[in-house]
C-alpha cells in the first residue's frame, strides 16, 4: 500500500547488506561453468626488453595444459590494440597496445604468453616452463627523466618520450604576474599510487561457438563500454556480446574503469578453444597488471598582492602515463585542469601538461582521478602564500574564495554550478575550536618539547557528475557523459529500477531504491534494482567520478515523473476526470475535493497490466525510461582539517584529528554519505602519510606487493568527525552533487600542511607525500642545517 | 593426503594434494565461497576464519594442518535463524560497502572479541590492524565491533 514515509534523506540499512554478511556474496571468483578451463599470464620480468623468441612447447605439454600462445600466436585476434577514449590532443601518440606483446615487452607484468589448462594451478605450473629469449633493452622509470635529452625511449617508433602536451589559458597571465606584489613558486610531486581494491581482478568469457555468442563476466565498473569496445577490439559483432558485471563487485576506485588485456584476452581463448576461459589476478600480479594511479610532478605559480589577494596562476605539470596509453589516461589530468585555482578567484590562469611515456604500469584514474592532484598543488600553495605574506592559513582561504552564488565563474574557465564555500570552513573551524588549537600549539613551542602539534586546512572545490556530452567533446572525450534509467510498476504493485550505473560497493541499489520508494509512493522494499547486465539493463555510462547520482541518479528520478505522469492518465481515465482535477500523494491519485475517489500505484499498475480499459492513444503497461544528460558538471566543495602530532626526534606522524565538513548538496542517505567521505578521507590520508609505490632504475616495481606497499589499516586512522552543509546543485532536479571521491580531494593536502605546519617553528616549509618518519626528519634536520631554530 | 576438518559443525572428509591452502578447500572443496581471497602475502585478512576458536588466516594454513580441526567461516556465523551480533552490527553501522574484506573482518573481531569482551575504540583498532578494508576507512568498522561487543555482554 502507499506510504506517506519518505525514504530520501534517512539512513536506511543497506539492501546489498544481507547477503554479503553471510557469505553469500556473488564475487566472481565463485563463477565456475562447465567446461570451463583457466588462464595463466607469463608477464615480462624486465623494464623494457625485444621478445626474441618465445618458445610455449614445454608448457602446451605439460599436465592438464589445453594450450598455450605466444604474442605472435594470438596476433590475428585483435580487429584493434586495446582501447584508448580519450585523445586529449589532435597530435597525441598513441602507441599500439596489444593484449599480449608481440615485439617489445615496455614494463615489467607486459604480457608475452599465455597457458591456458584445466585447472588454475596446472595453468600458473605451466607458464613457468615457457621460454622467452629476451634482449634487454634501457628502461626509463621516471617521469623528469624520461623527458630528458637522451633518455630511453618507451616506444622507438616516436622521437621522445612525450605523449600529448595540452594548454588552457584564460586571461593575461604575465599581465597578472608582472603586477604581483609576491609570486610563490612550489614544486610538488604525486607519488605513484596502487588502487588496491579488496577485490583482485577477474574475468570468465563464455562462447557459443555455433551461435558466435559471448558471454563475458569481469569484475568491472564499466560493462557497456567494455562492450562497445570489446566488439572493436575482438571484431567481434556488438550484438553477440553481453558484459556483466557480477552482482557483487569488491570495490574499484577507478582500478575497475578499464579495458584490460586479459579481458580481451579471455575473450580471444574463448573463440579459439571453444570453451569457456577464466583469469583471476593474485594480488601481485594485480600490482603489476592493474592501473596505477597519481605520478606526477608540478610547478605551480600563485601571483598576488602583498595583502595575499590572489591575482594570477601559472601551472605546469608532468604526467606519467607509463608504457601505454590506458582507457582515459591522456585525461586524468584534464579533470584537474580547471582546478588548479580552486575555490579561490583571480584575473588570469594558464594550465600546461605534458604526458610522458615511461617503462613503468600504466596509469590512469584511480579514486579523484586529477582532482586530488590539483587540489593538492593549490592548497600547498595557498599556505605557502599564507607564510609569504604572513596571513593565517584559514583566513587567506577565506579572502580570496569565490562569492557565494549560481553559476560562479572560475578564473580556471569553468562556471561553479552552486558555491558557498564560507559555510564549510566556519563549520570546520568551529569544529576544531581554531583558537584552542592554536593556544596548544603555542604553549607546546613555547616549551619546546619533542611533540609538536599542527593543523591543516584544505578548502577544495570538485568537478563531478560527468556530465554535459557536448563539453565532453570539446575535451575530445570518445564517450557520452549521459546515463539511463527505465522504472516500471510490476503487476503485483512492486516497481522495478533498470539503471545504467554499475555499482561495487557504493550502495546504488539502497538509493535508488529510496528515490523510487518516494516518487512512486510504494514500500522501499517492494522496489527492485537491476544493473550491471548489458542484457538486462541496455544503456548505461557506468561508474566512476562520482557520477552516479547526479546522473543515473536522476535519470532514475526523470523516469518515476514519467511514471506517474501516465499514471495518473491513467486514473483520471478511471475515475473519470481530467487529469488536472486529480491530486497526487505518496503513490495515491485522488479526486480534487472528495478524498475516496482515488486509485493507488499498485491499483493502477494492475490496470495497466491487464489493459482492461485504457485511455485513449495509451499503451498497455507502466513503464517510463529517461536518457539523462545534465547540462553541466557538478561541483562539490568543503574545507577538510587535519590535526597532527609530529614528533621532531623521530618524525613519527601521528593523525590526532580529522575533521571533514563536506557540501554534495541534498543527500539521499546521509550514512551512505558518511561511509563515502570515511573511505575516501582514509585513502587520502594513505597517500599523504604511508602509500607509494616505486620502481628501480631498470624498471622492477619494488613495492610489488602487500607486503612493501603499505596499504593502511585500523590501527593507522583515528575516528573522522564530519559534518555537512547543504547547497543544491543547479545542475539537476534533484540538487545533488556526488560524494565518492571528495574526501579523497580534500585530505591528502589538509595532513601535509598539518605536518608542516606542526614544523614551522623550526623553518620546515615542505614535506613531500608519503611523509614517513624518514621523510619528516630529514626535513627538520635539513631546516635545522639551514638555520632554523633547534 | 586423507583429511577430516569440522566447517561450521560438519564434518567433512577429502583428499587434498599436500599444497592445498585451508581457503581452497573452503572455496573448492566445500563450495564455501563466502571466505574470500584478497592477497597472495597473508597480508589483508579477506580470508580469516576461526580455526579452534582462534581467527587464522586460511590462505596461510594448508588444508592437511587443519586435519582434526574446528572450523568457523562467515556462513556458520548466523544460527537458529538469527544472524550473530557482529553481522547485526556490521549492517545498522554501516561497516561494509563492497563487502568483499567482511567475512573475513567479521571473523576476525568475533576472534578478538571471544579474548577482550570489553574493548575499547584503540583496542579494536590494533586488534583488526591484520586486516584491510579500503572502503570504509574503518570508522563503521570499528564502531560495529563496539556495538557488537556491547551487544554480546547484554
Amino acid at each position: 500500500m502507499a506510504t506517506a514515509e519518505k525514504y530520501v534523506g534517512g539512513g536506511v540499512p543497506r539492501k546489498e547488506d544481507p547477503k554479503l554478511l553471510t557469505g553469500q556474496g556473488q564475487f566472481l571468483e565463485g563463477l565456475s561453468l562447465p567446461g570451463m578451463v583457466h588462464a595463466a599470464l607469463v608477464r615480462s620480468p624486465h623494464g623494457s626488453a625485444r621478445i626474441r623468441s618465445v618458445d610455449v612447447s614445454a608448457a602446451a605439454a605439460a599436465d592438464g595444459v589445453v594450450a598455450a600462445f605466444s604474442g605472435a600466436d594470438l596476433a590475428d585476434e585483435w580487429a584493434a590494440g586495446l582501447p584508448m577514449a580519450w585523445p586529449v590532443t589532435d597530435d597525441i601518440r598513441i602507441p599500439d597496445h596489444w593484449p599480449v606483446a608481440q615485439d617489445v615487452a615496455r614494463y615489467v607484468g607486459d604480457a608475452v604468453a599465455v597457458v591456458v589448462a584445466e585447472s588454475r594451478t596446472a595453468a600458473l605450473d605451466a607458464a613457468e616452463l615457457v621460454e622467452v629469449d629476451y634482449e634487454e633493452l634501457d628502461a626509463v622509470v621516471d617521469v623528469e627523466a624520461a623527458v630528458a635529452d637522451g633518455a630511453p625511449r618507451v616506444h622507438e617508433s616516436f622521437d621522445d618520450n612525450k605523449s600529448y602536451t595540452w594548454a588552457l589559458t584564460n586571461g593575461d597571465v604575465d599581465a597578472a604576474f608582472a603586477k604581483a606584489d609576491v609570486v610563490v613558486k612550489e614544486r610538488y610531486t604525486q607519488p605513484r599510487l596502487i588502487p588496491n581494491a579488496m577485490e583482485p581482478r577477474a574475468v570468465v568469457a563464455q562462447p557459443v561457438p555455433a551461435a558466435g555468442d559471448y558471454t563475458v563476466w569481469s569484475t568491472t565498473q564499466i560493462p557497456h563500454i567494455a562492450k562497445v569496445l570489446f566488439a572493436l577490439t575482438l571484431g567481434i559483432p556488438e550484438g553477440q556480446i553481453r558484459v556483466i558485471a557480477p552482482p557483487d563487485v569488491g570495490g574499484g576506485f577507478g582500478s575497475k574503469l578499464n579495458v584490460y588485456a586479459e579481458e580481451a584476452l579471455c575473450i580471444a581463448l574463448a573463440r579459439r578453444l571453444g570453451r569457456p576461459v577464466k583469469w583471476v589476478a593474485s594480488r601481485s600480479e594485480g600490482y603489476l597488471a592493474t592501473i596505477h594511479g597519481r605520478d606526477q610532478v608540478q610547478e605551480i605559480e600563485i601571483a598576488a598582492t602583498s595583502d595575499g589577494d590572489i591575482l594570477g596562476y601559472r601551472v605546469n605539470i608532468l604526467a606519467a602515463m607509463g608504457a601505454y596509453l590506458q582507457l582515459v589516461a591522456p585525461g586524468v589530468p584534464l579533470l584537474g585542469a580547471f582546478l588548479y585555482c580552486g575555490c579561490y578567484g583571480g584575473e588570469a590562469y594558464h594550465f600546461e601538461c605534458t604526458g610522458v611515456f615511461t617503462n613503468t604500469t600504466p596509469t590512469d584514474a584511480y579514486r579523484g582521478a586529477g582532482r586530488p592532484e590539483a587540489t593538492y598543488a593549490i592548497e600547498r600553495a595557498v599556505d605557502a602564500l599564507a607564510r609569504e605574506v604572513g596571513a593565517d592559513p584559514a583566513e587567506i582561504r577565506r579572502r580570496n574564495f569565490l562569492p557565494a552564488g549560481d553559476m560562479v565563474q572560475s578564473p580556471g574557465g569553468l562556471a561553479f554550478d552552486s558555491t558557498n564555500y564560507e559555510a564549510p570552513l566556519d563549520r570546520a573551524l568551529e569544529m576544531l575550536d581554531y583558537d584552542g588549537f592554536r593556544s596548544e600549539q603555542a604553549e607546546r613551542r613555547e616549551n619546546g618539547g619533542r611533540k609538536q602539534i599542527g593543523v591543516g586546512f584544505s578548502s577544495y572545490v570538485e568537478i563531478c557528475g560527468l556530465a554535459p556530452s557536448q563539453v565532453l567533446a570539446s575535451l575530445k572525450y570518445a564517450a557520452g557523459g549521459w546515463d539511463a534509467a527505465t522504472v516500471r510498476m510490476l503487476p503485483t504493485g512492486k516497481a522495478e529500477v533498470v539503471t545504467g550505473s554499475s555499482p561495487h560497493g557504493q550502495g546504488h541499489v539502497t538509493s535508488w531504491s529510496q528515490i523510487a520508494a518516494d516518487m512512486l509512493g510504494i514500500p522501499y522494499e517492494d522496489v527492485t534494482v537491476l544493473h550491471g547486465d548489458t542484457h538486462v539493463a541496455p544503456h548505461g555510462m557506468n561508474t566512476y567520478g562520482s557520477r552516479s547520482l547526479a546522473v543515473a541518479g536522476v535519470a532514475v528520478h526523470n523516469a518515476c515523473d514519467r511514471v506517474v505522469d501516465k499514471a495518473r492518465t491513467l486514473a483520471a481515465h478511471l475515475l473519470e476526470v481530467a487529469p488536472e482535477d486529480l491530486d497526487y500523494e505518496a503513490g495515491t491519485f485522488s479526486v480534487k475535493g472528495v478524498p475516496d475517489r482515488a486509485k493507488s500505484m499498485p491499483e493502477l499498475a494492475f490496470a495497466a497490466w491487464t489493459a482492461h480499459s485504457l485511455p485513449e492513444d495509451s499503451e498497455p503497461g507502466l513503464e517510463a525510461s529517461c536518457v539523462y544528460d545534465p547540462p553541466n558538471f557538478t561541483f562539490p566543495f568543503g574545507t577538510h582539517i587535519a590535526v597532527v602530532e609530529v614528533d621532531t626526534d623521530t618524525g613519527a606522524v601521528d593523525l590526532v584529528r580529522y575533521i571533514a565538513v563536506d557540501d554534495c548538496g541534498p543527500v539521499i542517505n546521509p550514512v551512505i554519505v558518511d561511509g563515502q567521505v570515511h573511505g575516501g578521507v582514509a585513502q587520502g590520508i594513505a597517500a599523504a602519510l604511508y602509500e607509494e609505490a616505486t620502481y628501480a632504475e631498470d624498471g622492477t616495481l619494488e613495492t610489488s606487493s602487500m607486503v612493501n606497499y603499505l596499504v593502511p589499516s585500523a590501527a593507522e586512522f583515528p575516528s573522522f568527525e564530519t559534518d555537512r552543509t547543504v547547497t543544491p546543485s543547479t545542475s539537476n532536479p534533484m540538487g545533488v552533487k556526488g560524494i565518492g571521491e571528495a574526501g579523497t580531494i580534500g585530505s591528502a593536502p589538509a595532513v601535509i600542511n598539518a605536518v608542516v605546519d606542526a614544523l614551522g617553528h623550526l623553518g620546515v616549509t615542505d614535506v613531500a607525500m608519503p611523509a614517513t618518519p624518514e621523510r619528516v626528519w630529514r626535513a627538520i634536520r635539513a631546516a635545522q642545517a639551514q638555520g632554523g631554530e633547534a | 593426503m586423507r583429511i577430516s576438518v569440522t566447517v561450521n559443525g560438519v564434518r567433512h572428509e577429502a583428499d587434498v594434494e599436500p599444497r592445498t591452502l585451508l581457503v581452497h578447500f573452503l572455496r573448492e572443496n566445500l563450495d564455501l565461497t563466502g571466505t574470500n581471497v584478497g592477497c597472495d602475502t597473508s597480508s589483508c585478512g579477506a580470508c580469516t576464519v576461526l580455526m579452534g576458536g582462534q581467527s587464522v588466516k586460511s590462505c596461510t594454513v594448508l588444508a592437511v594442518q587443519a586435519d582434526g580441526a574446528e572450523v568457523a567461516t562467515v556462513e556458520g556465523l548466523a544460527g537458529n535463524g538469527e544472524w550473530h551480533p557482529i553481522q547485526k552490527a556490521f549492517h545498522e553501522e554501516h561497516g561494509l560497502q563492497c563487502g568483499f574484506c567482511t567475512p573475513g573482518m567479521m571473523m576476525a573481531a568475533v576472534g578478538y572479541l571471544d579474548e577482550n569482551p570489553s574493548p575499547d575504540e584503540e583496542e579494536v583498532r590494533l586488534a583488526l590492524e591484520g586486516n584491510l578494508c579500503r572502503c570504509t576507512g574503518y570508522h563503521n568498522i570499528v564502531k560495529a565491533v563496539l556495538a557488537a561487543a556491547e551487544d554480546m555482554r547484554a
